[in-house]
Order: C-alpha cells, then structure tokens, then sequence
C-alpha cells in the first residue's frame, strides 16, 4: 500500500525527530533532578542559617540555571517538527495532545518561569521564606512539564480514553481521566522523574568527588555528596521498582517489545531473563524463531516472574507473536493485518457514502466506530492493515537495538545505585574523599546517566516501531510526504546547532565548576 | 507593583555577573530557532496548504485511506 512513499523520507523524518527529541533529553532530566536537590539545600539553608550552606546552595543553583537556560525551549522544535514533517499524526492526535500540552504551556512553564527568576534573582531582595517556596516551585513545575508530555506519549504507546471520529480523521478524548491517569501514564511519569533524580544526583557526587580530588571545597563537596548520595539511594530504589512496574506493562500493552528488548524469540514459561549477551550479528530478519546468541548469562526463571510474579508464567517470544500461538490464544499478524484492512476499507466506504451523499450507507458504516465490538474486533488493528502485501518483519522493531539499549540502561542503573550507597556510606563514615580510584570512579561516571536515560528512551521509541500510536498509525502513514532532500538540509543544520550549543554548555559549565563555589 | 516587578527584573539581570555569555547564547538559539527554523524551514504543512479544517480533515482521511 505504500509503494509511493520513498522510505529515505521516513527514515530522514525520524532521525531528524531523534535527533531533536535526544537533544533535548540531554537538559530534562538534570533539570527535573537538580531543581529538587537546590531546593532541598536550600532548605538546609533556610532552617540552618548555615552560610556554608547558602554557597552550596547557590552553586548548584547556578549550574541548573546554565542547564535551564540552554535546555529551555529546545522541547518547541519538536513541535515545529510535529506540524511540518509529522502533519497526518499531528491532526489525527490532535485533540488527544492539545489539551496536555495547552495545560503544559499554561501551567507548568508559567509557574516554572516565573520561579525560577525569582530563585535566581531573590536573595535577599524578597523574604526567605518565599524565596525557598520559589525553589521548591521551580522544581514541582519542572516535573509538571514533564508529566504533560510523558502523558502524550503514552497515549501514544497505548492509546485509552478516546473515540477515533472518522468524519475528521481525528481521535477525540471521551474520558480525560483515563488519558492521564493510564497505568501507562502513571508509571512512565514516575519512572522518567525518579530517573532524572538519580541522574541529578550521580551529577553532584561526580563534580563533589572532582572538589575532594583535588582537596579543595571540601566541606562544600563533602556535604553535597552526603545529600546527593541520600537522593541517589532512594532515587535509586525507586527507579529499579517503577522500572520493573513498568516492564510489567510493557510485556502486556507491548508484546513484541518487551520479546526485543529480551531479544526472546521462543515463548516459554519458566522463561529466563539474560543478565549479560552478545548477539550475532548476521541476524537475518527472515525468520524469528531462532536462537540468536554469541553468548550470554541467564537468570533462571527471572523473566516469566518479573511478568506474573510466577515462574510459571508464559512469555510470548518474537515468533509466537508474529506467527501467533493457538495454545497460548495470541493472534498471528496476518489475522490482525487483516481486521486492520476491514477496518480502513470501512473508512474508505464511510467516506465515499458521505461525498455521495449516500446517508443510509454513511449512517450505517458510521455506527459501527461506535460499536465496542467491531471497534475491538477490527478498529484496533487498523495499523496493521497498512501492511497488506508488505514484508511482514516491517512490524517487528529493531532487536538488537532493543536489547542493548535496554540492557545499557539496567546495568548502568544498578551501577549508579551502587555508586551512591557506597557515597553514602563512606560519607557517613567520614571515608569518602580517602578512596582516590573511588573518587576516580565517581568522576568518571558524570556521563553514564545520560547515555542510560537516552538508551530508555531508545528502548521506548524504537522498541514500538513501526507504530506512532500504537497499532493504530504507522510512522509510514504518520510522515508528511516532502521531499527527503528538504528534511536532510534541517538534519543537518540541527546537527550543526546542537553540537555548538552542547559544545557551549560543557564549557559554560565546566569553567563555572573549576570556579568552584568560592568564585560566585 | 508593576513597576517593583520590572525593577525585581532589571536589577537581576544586571547584577548577573556569570550569566553574559549564557544570555548571548540563549539570545543566539532563540534567533536560530524562531526566525530561521520556523519561518523558513517549519511552516505548519497542514494550516499552509489547506484554508479550514474541513479540507484538512478530508486530505488526511484520503491519505489515511489511499496511502
């Protein structure tokens, strides 16, 4: 069916949107988590009176506001992006993301702008007790910003609480509720912002363990760390349990990504879960029922109980899902390209009727994207119709790319949880700044975080491939049918000014740490 | 009280003593992005090319159906 689309288009049109969306991921998180750890210090501040604490406070402070101010509204190219490459998927969600992102732009970036200028500018020009509950709002509106957008994207990965309206092409939302407190809503919101803590937290204990090196600040960076290892801890726990929350509902909403990230072609109860692999990598996409390791280690049984909290637990694998599973009662993708064909044929004879003026025919097709059953029987295939006559692997995501991204984020997670207990406890203990490899280490894991946040997101984006809204459109149906060249010319224009500004962020930042507090 | 929020404003920003290059640099991005990328480079395809949301209802549901 898409025979016209020159792929080159869809593939210019995603990296550009990865592209932007990864740049932009690079501030988020920092922000979410730092906004908290500035006002908790702040707080120490406040309830102290401690002007030891109002250096650590204010040198925090300013390496958020660098990370803000650079971060802030690179998020708008994304939507620039939405209405030129992405204009079919921006009318046929639009409903469904204009209301999250209208109470975004209202809400959380007044009350975040707002505030933040007032912790910026407000020592001693306003009380301290405002001036701490503007730090707290600056990091509550923060993590509001990000609840707006994470709940549009799960809607996108799974798609609740609306009507798809076939007159205008558009799904419209039927219970606002169902939208924002989806399970999928919810604990990608908790996931994304327990993350960034530990994010923000491995941030402050690598720049403290640089202080401690080179045995200046010590006090400033000695107490920065016990704090930050206090976040990192809890930040820590949390992300591992919302992570596996969320891995629950992954494995039930998203089949076939849950099977890529674990690279498990073969369903089976009693299903391991691989700690550490290598695939081939002559991986062929013509069958996906085989075993495809160079080596890897295997927890016994972790894989079916982290789905069912049972060992007994069936795990669909790739093959099972693709080729369907009468036993297990999963569906073979034909069937369900099938139902999808009904369901754009019905469409298509919908809106034919109409422009005949055919109202018997309109009336009666129109009736059934109101009936649940035919909704549940056909409607909720429709994607999949898309791929009649196509090559059927289309509609498997990248497994590769899957399982290492996943992979990435878990080990580096645990490492960062690792990292900050042990900060913690040497800290308690009055060890921490003694241990030069450990400082070493600490230093050397500034970065990490950001390439496991961004391996989540790899994991989330192209673990759903080939669907924009899940099921439902297809990013080949979703793009803007430009011309590729037009696309590449903005790839690498934004790669040209994301690199100068990333470039000018390290440098803005790393001159203001070798500052130090005392440099204010 | 207008005038104390200007001033709040004004007196931060010129007080800021770390903060010239960065304000250059958001200054530069916010250029790059509103008066280049958007004007030249991101019209909004649908609003452009079509006059009422009814055309642009009918174009996509012709994509949708007609790939």
């Amino acid at each position: 069916m898409f025979d016209s689309i020159d792929i080159s288009l869809v593939d210019w049109s995603r990296g550009q949107f990865a592209l932007t969306a990864m740049f932009h991921w690079l501030f988020v998180p920092l922000t979410i988590g730092l906004s908290f750890i500035v006002a908790f210090m702040h707080s120490i501040y406040v309830k102290s009176g401690d002007e030891a604490w109002k250096k650590i406070t204010k040198f925090w402070m300013k390496l958020f506001g660098i990370n803000f101010a650079i971060g802030v509204s690179t998020g708008i190219i994304l939507e620039f992006e939405f209405g030129t490459n992405w204009s079919n998927y921006s009318w046929f969600v639009g409903d469904i993301f204009g209301a999250p992102l209208a109470i975004e732009g209202i809400l959380a970036f007044f009350m975040e702008s707002t505030f933040v200028a007032i912790m910026f500018f407000g020592w001693n020009k306003v009380s301290k007790r405002f001036h701490l509950a503007s730090s707290w709002l600056t990091a509550f509106g923060a993590s509001l910003s990000a609840l707006w957008i994470l709940v549009a994207n799960a809607w996108m990965q799974h798609p609740v609480g609306t009507l798809f309206n076939p007159d205008t092409a558009r799904n419209e939302m039927i219970n606002f509720w169902d939208v924002i407190f989806s399970e999928m809503a919810v604990n990608k919101f908790l996931h994304t912002v327990t993350s960034g803590f530990l994010l923000a937290s491995v941030f402050v204990i690598g720049v403290s363990a640089w202080f401690l090196l080179h045995k200046r600040e010590v006090l400033f960076a000695g107490r920065s760390t016990v704090v930050a290892s206090v976040f990192g801890v809890i930040a820590g726990v949390a992300t591992i349990f919302t992570g596996d929350a969320s891995a629950r509902i992954v494995a039930r909403e998203q089949p076939i990504k849950f099977a890529a990230m674990e690279a498990l072609y073969e369903g089976q109860s009693h299903a391991p879960l691989v700690a550490i692999g290598a695939m081939k990598s002559d991986t062929s996409q013509e069958s996906y029922t085989r075993e495809n390791f160079i080596f890897k280690i295997e927890i016994p049984n972790a894989l079916s109980y982290m789905v069912f909290l049972t060992p007994n637990g069936f795990v669909p694998g790739i093959g099972d899902l693709v080729y369907g599973n009468r036993e297990q009662g999963i569906m073979a993708y034909e069937e369900k390209i099938e139902r999808g064909a009904v369901a754009i044929q019905t469409l298509k004879e919908l809106k034919r009727a109409r422009e005949r003026d055919d109202e018997v025919t309109y009336q009666a097709l129109r009736e059934k994207f109101h009936d649940p059953e035919w909704l549940d029987t056909y409607y909720r295939y429709f994607g999949y119709g898309y791929y009649q006559n196509r090559e059927i692997g289309e509609l498997v995501p990248n497994v590769k790319m899957s399982f290492y991204a996943f992979h990435i984020m878990v080990i580096l997670g645990i490492h960062f949880l690792i990292l900050s207990g042990l900060a913690l406890w040497l800290s308690l203990k009055n060890r921490w700044g003694r241990h030069k490899w450990l400082l070493w280490v600490a230093i050397m894991t500034i970065p990490l975080p950001w390439i496991a946040s961004e391996a989540g997101w790899v994991v989330t984006e192209m673990g759903r491939q080939p669907w924009v809204v899940y099921e439902l459109l297809p990013t080949l149906s979703a793009v803007t049918r430009l011309h590729p060249g037009a696309v590449q010319v903005t790839f690498w224009i934004f790669l040209a000014t994301f690199t100068a500004l990333f470039i000018a962020e390290i440098k803005i930042i790393v001159t203001q740490i070798k500052k130090g507090p005392g440099g204010q | 009280m207008f005038k104390k929020v200007i001033r709040f404003y004004a007196d931060g920003f010129r007080n800021m003593t770390w903060g010239r290059r960065l304000w250059g640099i958001i200054l530069i991005k916010l250029f790059i992005m509103f008066a280049i990328l958007r004007l030249l480079f991101f019209p909004d395809i649908l609003k452009q090319q079509f006059d009422n949301d009814e055309e642009r209802s009918n174009h996509v549901l012709e994509q949708l159906i007609n790939p």
